[in-house]
């Protein structure tokens, strides 16, 4: 019960006027976030990383976090109102979201995704709370070489569970853990991968790249489309939102097994992206009215988004416990973990008690907050999406160019976000994912000496890995994980062999 | 504000993708050479710098040769993009490769004014009153949040030495 006291006293610490303050302001811009084109979580934290250095640590995480839950919430609205997902995760929301919106029910769609997105969260959240202790008591355990077998099961997921070409998604994830070599070396203070270059002594730093990647990548992408706004408008009122949730709660199955998805999926660093689809493609398959599936049906505007947002929570238990985040908006909140001089992972629960419970504490008042402002105020964020891109798109680049800035105080590392930014959009167009090339850029220097310091131990040999019950275990998951596709195949062929 | 070529051409996604994967197979090749600069062998303190990016560089390099051979055996005669949609692109990117590389010397004030008035006034179309509302309002605003009320200095040239800010 020791956790209940934590928690509590995390309430208290969340409950602050100035943290309360800070929660609103995260959700509110989160949502415009997630409303806008080209400014997604991950860019948008980055982005707003640098203005919260003098801030305490823990009254940054709670804004911090905020801005991640608002993006989650506002890529709904667009989805749903304007057939044009603000977010990659809010895909699959467009399905039935957007002809739901067409029938004259935007109220309803929207209604539903936000409730289903809160109680996603909720699940996901109450499930931190119980395992995230356990998980860091028991990781408090681990030698560099179980520490190196999570990693290694972390990036082993991502090839295997990600819709990417394998070897693909390999090809992202070197580069990455490339890049984060370059610089000095941590272990031995010898410089590498310089080349003779100045500017390249601190290595590449993965806020520039993410601000790159996502944001400018995303932009350019969105030039391409040409953008054009057209869409109806939105009204929520009381009745329509009593109405909706008096049918929900006949959709509990559904809501569950996507909770449950989207926390698997969270969990191990598929993210919500995939997570929206799965969910959405199983509620296709098992629901009665899945042949009207597509056509404006609330379950499928239920199910992508309980999910969603279940694996966006889930993504900060691993974070947390272990310090590998489980998506790339993690991955940058666990960058500024490291900025505000924080050292991710399971000593966090010992030693940054009030840190850690009040994130957690003000995950669930701040996606209470949540719920209430994006139901209040869907017409002002869905009229800020009527401001045309030709306005919207220099002002997203400026910010862009602000935010790289002033991570260093630097213009080579503007120069070097837009380089990221080009590199984005064409990884993007030939189908490479970029999460696993960010994850890898925040975590190449621990992979690193991870696996250095665990074959110091072992003078070289790497049956260190396979040395206990514990990290065979993890290292041969990881295995599993990397030939998944190739295991399922082989499968697939010896049954129709067989057959 | 598009402008659609009617003719659809453009450089098929094949060209692209074996571009693709030469490029981040050159990187890989550079991560190599870097690397055995460095040393990859075991030095006093155990595995030198070069140690882990080498075997990192020779998976970027294997990666890539086996998505070289896929993306010239696969050919589903799709485009990239329409040059049309490409000049949308370079139309963004040409003008924010200017505007990063003078930034250094005006400052990032007086560079995101014309970059912003540039781009409404001629991707947008906007009228010139417009254009001045945003294009100087929007730095004035950054001026505020970032360097009065967070205390985050930006870069200044000339003109914010010559108003004394």
């Amino acid at each position: 019960m020791e956790e209940l006291a934590n928690l509590f006293h995390g309430f208290a610490v969340a409950l602050q006027p100035y943290n309360i303050m800070l929660m609103i302001i995260g959700i509110t811009l989160g949502v415009i976030i997630g409303v806008l084109p080209g400014l997604g979580g991950a860019n948008g934290v980055a982005i707003l990383l640098p203005l919260t250095f003098s801030m305490p640590p823990t009254s940054a995480i709670i804004m911090l976090s905020c801005i991640y839950w608002g993006a989650l919430f506002g890529g709904a609205i667009t989805s749903i109102l304007f057939n044009i997902p603000g977010e990659p995760w809010s895909v699959a929301t467009t399905f039935d979201g957007y002809p739901m919106a067409q029938q004259g029910k935007p109220g309803e769609a929207l209604t539903a995704a936000f409730t289903s997105s809160f109680v996603g969260a909720l699940f996901a959240v109450i499930m931190i709370t119980l395992v995230a202790p356990l998980v860091a008591g028991f990781a408090l355990r681990f030698g560099p070489a179980e520490k190196f077998a999570v990693y290694f099961l972390a990036f082993c997921s991502f090839v295997g569970l990600s819709k990417e070409p394998p070897f693909k998604t390999i090809a992202a994830m070197m580069m990455g853990f490339a890049l984060a070599a370059v610089g000095l070396d941590s272990i031995t203070g010898q410089l590498r991968l310089t080349f003779g270059v100045t500017e390249l002594l601190n290595g590449f730093d993965f806020l520039i790249a993410v601000i790159g990647l996502f944001g400018i990548g995303e932009i350019l992408l969105t030039m391409e489309e040409g953008l054009a706004f057209r869409g109806g408008n939105a009204t929520i009122n009381l009745r329509v939102v009593l109405q909706t949730w008096r049918e929900l709660p006949a959709y509990w199955m559904t809501s569950l097994r996507s909770c449950l998805i989207g926390c698997w999926m969270g969990v191990t660093p598929a993210g919500a992206t995939p997570a929206s689809f799965m969910s959405y493609g199983i509620a296709k398959r098992l629901s009665r009215r899945g042949n009207n599936f597509g056509k404006g049906e609330i379950e499928g505007v239920i199910a992508p988004e309980t999910a969603a947002h279940a694996a966006g929570t889930s993504a900060l238990l691993p974070m947390l416990s272990l310090g590998v985040p489980g998506s790339p908006t993690a991955a940058v909140l666990l960058g500024g973990l490291l900025i505000w001089g924080l050292q991710p992972g399971p000593m966090l629960f010992v030693e940054q008690k009030e840190f850690v419970w009040g994130l957690i504490a003000s995950m669930y008042l701040g996606n209470l907050a949540g719920l209430i402002v994006v139901l209040t105020c869907v017409p002002i964020f869905a009229a800020i999406l009527r401001v045309p891109f030709g306005i919207i798109a220099p002002l997203i680049l400026v910010l862009c160019a602000i935010g790289a800035y002033s991570v260093h105080n630097s213009t080579f590392d503007v120069m070097l976000m837009l380089v990221f930014g080009v590199l984005g959009y064409l990884l993007k167009k030939c189908n490479y994912p970029l999460a696993p090339l960010v994850l890898a850029i925040v975590l190449g220097d621990k992979a690193e000496e991870a696996f250095r310091q665990s074959l110091l131990g072992s003078q070289g040999s790497l049956n260190v890995f396979f040395s206990n019950g514990l990290v065979s275990t993890i290292m041969v998951l990881g295995l599993i994980a990397l030939f998944w596709s190739a295991i399922q195949e082989g499968y697939s062929r010896l049954r129709t062999s067989m057959a | 504000m598009s402008e659609q070529s009617g003719t659809e051409s453009g450089p098929p996604h094949k060209t692209l993708e074996i571009g693709m994967a030469l490029l981040i197979g050159a990187f890989g090749l550079v991560v190599i050479f870097g690397s055995l600069k460095a040393g990859i062998n075991w030095g006093a303190e155990g595995p030198r710098a070069g140690f882990f990016p080498f075997y990192v560089g020779a998976a970027i390099v294997g990666a890539s040769a086996i998505n070289l051979w896929h993306a010239q055996r696969d050919d589903d005669g799709r485009l990239f993009a329409e040059w049309g949609q490409l000049r949308q692109v370079m139309s963004v990117v040409v003008p924010t490769a200017i505007y990063v590389g003078t930034m250094p010397f005006i400052g990032l004030y007086v560079a995101s004014m014309v970059f912003i008035a540039w781009f409404m006034r001629w991707l947008g179309g906007y009228r010139w009153l417009t254009v001045a509302a945003i294009a100087i309002g929007m730095p004035v605003v950054t001026y505020l949040v970032f360097e009065r009320w967070f205390l985050v200095p930006l870069p200044k040239g000339p003109l914010e030495e010559w108003l004394g800010l």
